[in-house]
């Protein structure tokens, strides 16, 4: 019943077959992703942004849970591929009349969508979907729960590939709420399988996973020493609900400690990069002045973001291509 | 009309009693719905049925301390015919149900109601948990001498945590005026947090919001101490951290009045079953480590643990058709609760006496019954199984109406062939 994740997310010839989790791919897919990603980021640079790769697919934009940036920049990757887009926003529909999960799959399936991307309150819940889809159907992880946001990691893979080259020798610092964060987990995976030299997170023990050591990282408490000498700092959102579950006092002290402010970013390294999956919190996460300064790539994140999931589309609905070519021979 | 009783001789098995301190192959010769003699029969004794169990294990019926049947109120998942109908089939003679049906099991018309519906189905003895708490709120004693007079065994609020110590003080000490055995599922609300997986590696990993051992043994220690205060005498059911299995250890040298149980998938499974989110090893409390795991089964081999449960928890398919968090917990146990033991000999936890008592006599003394022994004069509660047998499990399989288990695809080893229920065949398996 239950395939491991390479299992579900690779085919026999180590095609993706479906996008959930960085967990169990290798570092040759994930730099196969960062590459085709590259190729695809001249696109948006163009009179006409378009390229056919998948004219005459139905990608369906299932969100369980609000989004704005993950989202759009689905439906402009699609889009960009000349895939037909269907945005469905669940939380508002189905759901709330007590339709089950499987039946609106099932009635999406009706309507012959190639390939589901999912955003869902529940960890697991991409999975879930994957395991009961039709098998000739795609699904991408658009962030389930805790657990996964690969796309995000990927994107910031990119980023950062992008800004330094090589990922050996790199020092990153992850600063915030690790616990609740599915984004913190796939950048780790990512950042581990990419191979750079440490990945720190930095937060109070409330905010880290109870047994944090063992997803691969160095932990700290103290924001001045884990940003010592890191190559790339990336700030965590911090949900405003954490007051209210006894796992921070204030907002003020939160900033006090693990705010990024011109002056600890000048503890690590000259050329460091800052970064933040968004929407930033200004004067609690980070200084204005960090977030608008010259070492913030914030906003490349976003347009990178876009050549990342064109990477991850395209190559999903190639696989199901393939797939179907070879059976027909 | 009532039928005069069948005088049985189960021939040549190798009888298995652990309470009695018996393994030896032997005849077994039942009169009357009950034990007569081991080895040699009375004179004049003329059997109408013999059994031949040459090659096969011949015990007293399991006990199972804690299952919940569905019936009334959910009868979509299962009911107390189909149940006890598998619980036959297992080898499994008596089923202690817990209260949280609906309606709850707080007035004696529905412990009634249920005694009526097992009675009719005739597999099984079906001794039934009274609610702690009225409606299981958490905060108003049940009429527990009534329940006590319709037929319960024990008292319990299973899931449902009560509303303050003050409470759960008194209703412990309100069920020992009437000699009712308070059953405990340990686990503190607070710290469990709508978790749904062991907070540990494998929920840090996939994300899954985790509930902290100390959920477990914070309310073990405040139970013990609450239960030494009252003097009532209480059993902590469904055990599932080593600490806590250590904390019971130390209570046993104390000479405290506690018992415990464990459920047998957590001496099988842990959270690293968890990868893959499949939602048949969804079960509270959670999987947890394997050191855990091991804790649990040296505690059960050194009988800390006095009986092993299935916690069975039959479900629907669309119970378990949803992301893991948002599944109801629960594995459906009966059908692999003797097979999953019996495994455990295999691998060299225990012995087969030691086994067996944990199904048998361990849970009977628990609750004080004269049950779970093959002494004459006992009920003839028998169960018969082939230990070479081995079989896969799969849904054609399970023959409870949930199909919920996490064990599809395991081999097991044991398979019941007879059982008997008060000297009475309930079960008895047609070989090709």
């Amino acid at each position: 019943m239950s395939l491991s994740n390479k299992a579900l997310q690779l085919d026999d010839e180590q095609r993706l077959l479906h996008f959930l989790t960085i967990d169990g791919l290798d570092r040759s897919i994930l730099t196969e992703i960062l590459d085709t990603a590259e190729g695809f980021t001249g696109v948006s640079e163009r009179t006409i942004k378009k390229v056919p790769l998948c004219r005459g697919k139905v990608v369906a934009n299932l969100f369980f849970e609000n989004s704005t940036r993950t989202r759009t920049t689905f439906e402009l990757a699609a889009k960009r591929l000349s895939a037909d887009v269907l945005n469905l926003n669940i939380s508002a529909s189905a759901t709330s009349k007590g339709e089950t999960l499987l039946d609106t799959l099932r009635n999406l399936e009706a309507m012959h969508v190639d390939m589901f991307i999912v955003r869902h309150a529940t960890s697991g819940a991409a999975h879930f979907i994957a395991q009961h889809a039709d098998p000739g159907v795609g699904v991408i992880n658009a962030g389930d729960g805790r657990h996964a946001h690969p796309t995000q990691a990927m994107l910031d893979m990119f980023t950062i590939r992008r800004h330094k080259g090589e990922f050996v020798g790199l020092r990153v610092a992850i600063v915030g709420d690790i616990l609740h964060s599915r984004v913190a987990r796939s950048q780790i995976l990512a950042l581990n399988t990419l191979g750079v030299s440490e990945v720190r997170v930095v937060a109070p023990q409330t905010l880290l996973p109870s047994d944090a050591r063992s997803l691969g990282v160095h932990v700290y408490h103290d924001f001045d020493e884990g940003i010592r000498d890191v190559d790339v700092i990336i700030m965590l959102r911090l949900q405003k609900e954490r007051m209210r579950g006894a796992m921070l006092p204030s907002e003020h002290e939160y900033f006090s400690l693990y705010g990024l402010t011109e002056r600890r970013l000048a503890l690590a390294k000259p050329d460091a990069i800052v970064m933040h999956p968004g929407p930033i919190n200004r004067g609690v996460e980070m200084d204005s002045k960090v977030a608008d300064g010259s070492k913030s790539v914030i906003l490349q994140q976003v347009s990178y973001g876009i050549a990342i999931r064109m990477a991850i589309i395209s190559m999903v609905i190639g696989t199901q291509n393939q797939r179907t070519q070879e059976v027909a021979v | 009309m009532k039928k005069k009783k069948k005088d049985i001789t189960i021939r040549n098995g190798r009888v298995v009693d652990p309470g009695n301190g018996i393994d030896e192959v032997t005849d077994l010769h039942i009169s009357g719905g009950k034990v007569l003699a081991l080895g040699q029969p009375p004179e004049n004794f003329q059997p109408l049925l013999e059994i031949d169990a040459t090659d096969q294990i011949v015990c007293p019926g399991l006990i199972d301390l804690n299952v919940n049947l569905r019936e009334p109120g959910n009868e979509h998942k299962a009911t107390i015919a189909s149940e006890t109908a598998c619980a036959a089939r297992s080898g499994i003679t008596t089923l202690c149900c817990t209260p949280d049906t609906l309606p709850v099991i707080d007035t004696p018309a529905v412990v009634g109601q249920i005694r009526h519906k097992a009675r009719k189905a005739g597999y099984c003895r079906l001794l039934p948990q009274g609610a702690l708490t009225k409606n299981l709120d958490g905060s108003h004693l049940s009429e527990m001498a009534a329940l006590k007079a319709a037929g319960c065994i024990a008292v319990s609020n299973c899931y449902t945590p009560l509303a303050n110590t003050l409470v759960q003080r008194r209703a412990m000490e309100y069920a020992s005026t009437f000699n009712l055995l308070t059953i405990i599922r340990p686990e503190d609300q607070y710290l469990c947090n709508n978790g749904c997986a062991h907070e540990g590696k494998v929920a840090d990993r996939l994300g899954l919001p985790g509930i902290p051992e100390a959920a477990e043994t914070v309310a073990v220690a405040r139970d013990l101490a609450l239960a030494e205060t009252t003097g009532a005498v209480i059993h902590f059911h469904a055990l599932s951290s080593a600490s806590a299995a250590r904390t019971m250890a130390w209570a046993k040298r104390e000479g405290r009045k506690v018992s415990a149980d464990v459920a047998i998938h957590q001496l099988h499974l842990t959270e690293l079953d968890l990868e893959g989110f499949d939602s048949n090893r969804h079960v509270r409390p959670p999987l947890r480590t394997d050191s855990d795991r091991d804790g649990l089964r040296k505690a059960v081999a050194e009988n800390v643990i006095q009986a092993i449960c299935s916690d069975h928890q039959p479900h629907e398919a669309d119970a378990k058709s949803s992301p893991f968090p948002d599944t109801e917990p629960g594995i459906s146990g009966l059908d692999t609760l003797l097979p999953l033991t019996l495994k455990l000999v295999e691998q060299g936890v225990m012995d087969l006496s030691s086994a067996i008592a944990r199904l048998t006599c361990g849970p009977a003394d628990i609750l004080e019954l004269p049950l779970g022994r093959l002494t004459p004069g006992y009920a003839a509660d028998i169960c018969i199984y082939d230990p070479n047998r081995q079989w896969h499990v799969s849904a054609e399989q399970i023959h409870s109406a949930g199909k919920n288990t996490p064990f599809t695809g395991w081999e097991m080893p044991g398979r019941v062939t007879h059982t008997l229920l008060k000297g009475r065949l309930v079960f008895h398996e047609e070989r090709l």
